[in-house]
């Protein structure tokens, strides 16, 4: 390593590295470093001006006409989003939570069976399902409610099978069997010791379903023309889609963006680590 | 003492007698107690519209008594299949999707792979700030993310446009040669880093100690990122894959918003556009035939890749 030439040489690929991945980062910061800027803008500077370059300071203003506009149904679409993707997504972690523990702990007829059944739902994709569903929900009347929505979305195989993965590698069988010869009931065991040992396969879980909710367009636009009902989602798209004939929607679609997308990004950053422990236990084969 | 140990054993041996008899596991109505909250959604949820779906691909709807008769639908064997095979739109549509994948999936892995191998060398600082920012996006939904981008894409308000203009460039990235290729950097854009980190988290679990070995051997970070990491984390690149394949195929909400300010991205751009459009002008039958044939091609080519790649393996 003392050798001048190899000093050199890693001096040279460190900068290469260093200025390739600065050249990424702009590549992924720029949307987001644009999205900041334009909603700080009135609606007029938004195409006079340099859309990298700040000008009147605008955005408490604009957060007002987003909030306010139509009886303030931005905000009941954060609500909604709120009941669909976190709701949502813990109802559906605990579910999950249970069946994996139980394919994973538990000795029955039919379980290797009934995993590969739900293994085989994580390959369905979410976007066949919508228009099924659809034709049944309107036959039930479900169809323009927030269960059209809610329902379909707690279930996750993807979840399952996380949890099976998680249950196996943190619950020792033998803390099971004695909390049986304690006398505690399947249930008692299972929230008392195996929950709090799962805690953190559990975010991760959460977090994959909330982001599956949150990703998930098709669903919400097939099952809702109630415009109340919507999740943030849809109803920024109905927005851009008018802004051909009312330009002023343009600015509150960008600080919806904004809006909606930042508590999101902070929330991801705190977690990370969540992530990369569900990430590497969803790619052990 | 002994009065505790008698009153401990009273209780256990019943319980232990119970677990005997079914094979030391709890009772069937305890074991259905934890599977039915999931199982049942799943079945209602999943299983049945799957079921469903199929069923309706079966069917037609056939007329009484010419123009003014009413309609009903009866079985029609593979009927509706047979349409979307004859279908045009529906051919085009996967071909533009396989253009697309064919590009989109190798250049965003590939991406992916140098970003996750470089946050794994010594050679790199602010490695958190990287792999923060790369992975950031994943929490932007599609739909967010398309909006963020039309606004880069359109003449009037992009910074982007005005910059390559200004050096003589004049891009149409709404233009008809163009919008596939803008509708492919939003799926770049949103799941280069959530790919990056399943191959980074596969990275981190190799143990140290075989670099080390490497080393002494006189290999350098090249060989050692190429020859030793790569093969060791292929199942994550096949896995990577498998997903984006699922995914390109899915490929629904990016698209639409984009159309939203070009005409060049038609109702039936994507598989999944064509089955929507089909199944708004209430043919539910020949959008149901739509989904199942999309469902199959996903299927297959998922399968497929793996089974390819793990023949490459001498798996």
């Amino acid at each position: 390593m003392s050798n001048p030439s190899v000093i050199r040489e890693s001096r040279v690929s460190r900068t290469a590295v260093m200025a390739l991945m600065l050249l990424l980062a702009v590549y992924f910061l720029l949307p987001v470093y644009f999205l900041v800027v334009a909603a700080t803008k009135p609606q007029g500077d938004l195409a006079s001006t340099n859309g990298l370059v700040f000008s009147h300071f605008n955005l408490f203003e604009n957060l007002r006409v987003l909030f306010t506009r139509s009886d303030g149904i931005f905000g009941r679409w954060a609500l909604n989003t709120v009941v669909y993707a976190v709701l949502g997504a813990a109802v559906g972690t605990l579910i999950s939570a249970l069946c994996g523990y139980a394919l994973a702990k538990f000795r029955f007829r039919g379980r290797e069976v009934l995993f590969s059944v739900i293994l085989g739902g994580v390959l369905v994709p979410t976007t066949a399902l919508a228009l099924p569903l659809f034709l049944l929900f309107s036959a039930t009347g479900l169809v323009n409610t927030y269960l059209a929505v809610f329902l379909p979305s707690v279930v996750s195989p993807f979840g399952v099978y996380l949890a099976r993965v998680f249950a196996n590698a943190s619950v020792p069988q033998e803390l099971i069997e004695s909390a049986r010869l304690d006398g505690a009931g399947e249930f008692r065991t299972f929230f008392s010791v195996a929950f709090r040992l799962m805690a953190p396969a559990l975010v991760t879980i959460f977090l994959f379903q909330f982001v599956a909710i949150w990703n998930n367009f098709f669903l919400p636009m097939v099952m809702l023309q109630k415009e109340s009902l919507f999740p943030i989602t849809l109803g920024l798209y109905e927005w851009n889609g008018q802004t051909a004939r009312a330009p002023l929607l343009q600015q509150s679609v960008i600080t919806g963006s904004l809006v909606s997308i930042v508590p999101v990004i902070v929330v991801f950053v705190l977690l990370q680590r969540f992530w990369r422990t569900g990430l590497a236990a969803g790619s052990l084969k | 003492m002994t009065d505790t140990a008698a009153r401990a054993t009273s209780v256990v041996a019943p319980v232990r007698a119970r677990r005997r008899l079914h094979g030391g596991g709890p009772r069937a109505g305890t074991v259905a107690a934890f599977l039915t909250p999931f199982f049942l959604p799943f079945l209602l949820f999943y299983l049945v519209p799957v079921g469903y779906a199929l069923w309706q691909s079966l069917r037609v709807v056939r007329r009484t008594g010419g123009q003014y008769g009413t309609s009903y639908t009866a079985f029609g064997g593979l009927e509706q299949y047979g349409q979307v095979l004859r279908n045009t739109e529906f051919w085009s549509s996967i071909g533009r999707i396989g253009l697309f994948g064919v590009v989109q999936v190798p250049v965003m892995l590939f991406v992916a792979l140098v970003i996750a191998l470089l946050l794994d060398t010594p050679l790199l600082k602010l490695k958190a700030f990287f792999r923060i920012t790369a992975f950031m996006p994943y929490a932007v939904p599609g739909v967010i993310a398309a909006i963020m981008w039309s606004y880069l894409y359109s003449p009037q308000l992009s910074p982007v446009v005005d910059l390559l203009n200004g050096v003589g460039l004049e891009p149409d990235f709404l233009g008809p040669g163009a919008v596939l290729w803008s509708t492919a950097n939003v799926s770049t854009w949103l799941w280069t880093g959530y790919n990056m980190l399943i191959m980074f988290s596969a990275l981190q679990s190799i143990p140290q100690e075989l670099y080390e070995a490497a080393r002494i051997d006189g290999a350098g970070n090249w060989t050692i990122a190429w020859r030793i990491k790569v093969p060791i984390i292929a199942p994550s690149i096949v896995l990577t894959s498998v997903f984006s394949i699922i995914g390109t195929l899915q490929l629904y909400a990016e698209p639409a918003v984009l159309r939203q300010i070009s005409s060049n991205i038609s109702s039936t751009f994507t598989p999944n556009m064509l089955a929507y459009t089909v199944a708004s002008g209430n043919n539910y039958q020949q959008a149901a035939a739509i989904s199942v044939v999309i469902a199959v091609i996903t299927f297959v080519l998922s399968f497929g890749f793996m089974r390819l790649t793990a023949k490459r393996a001498g798996l």
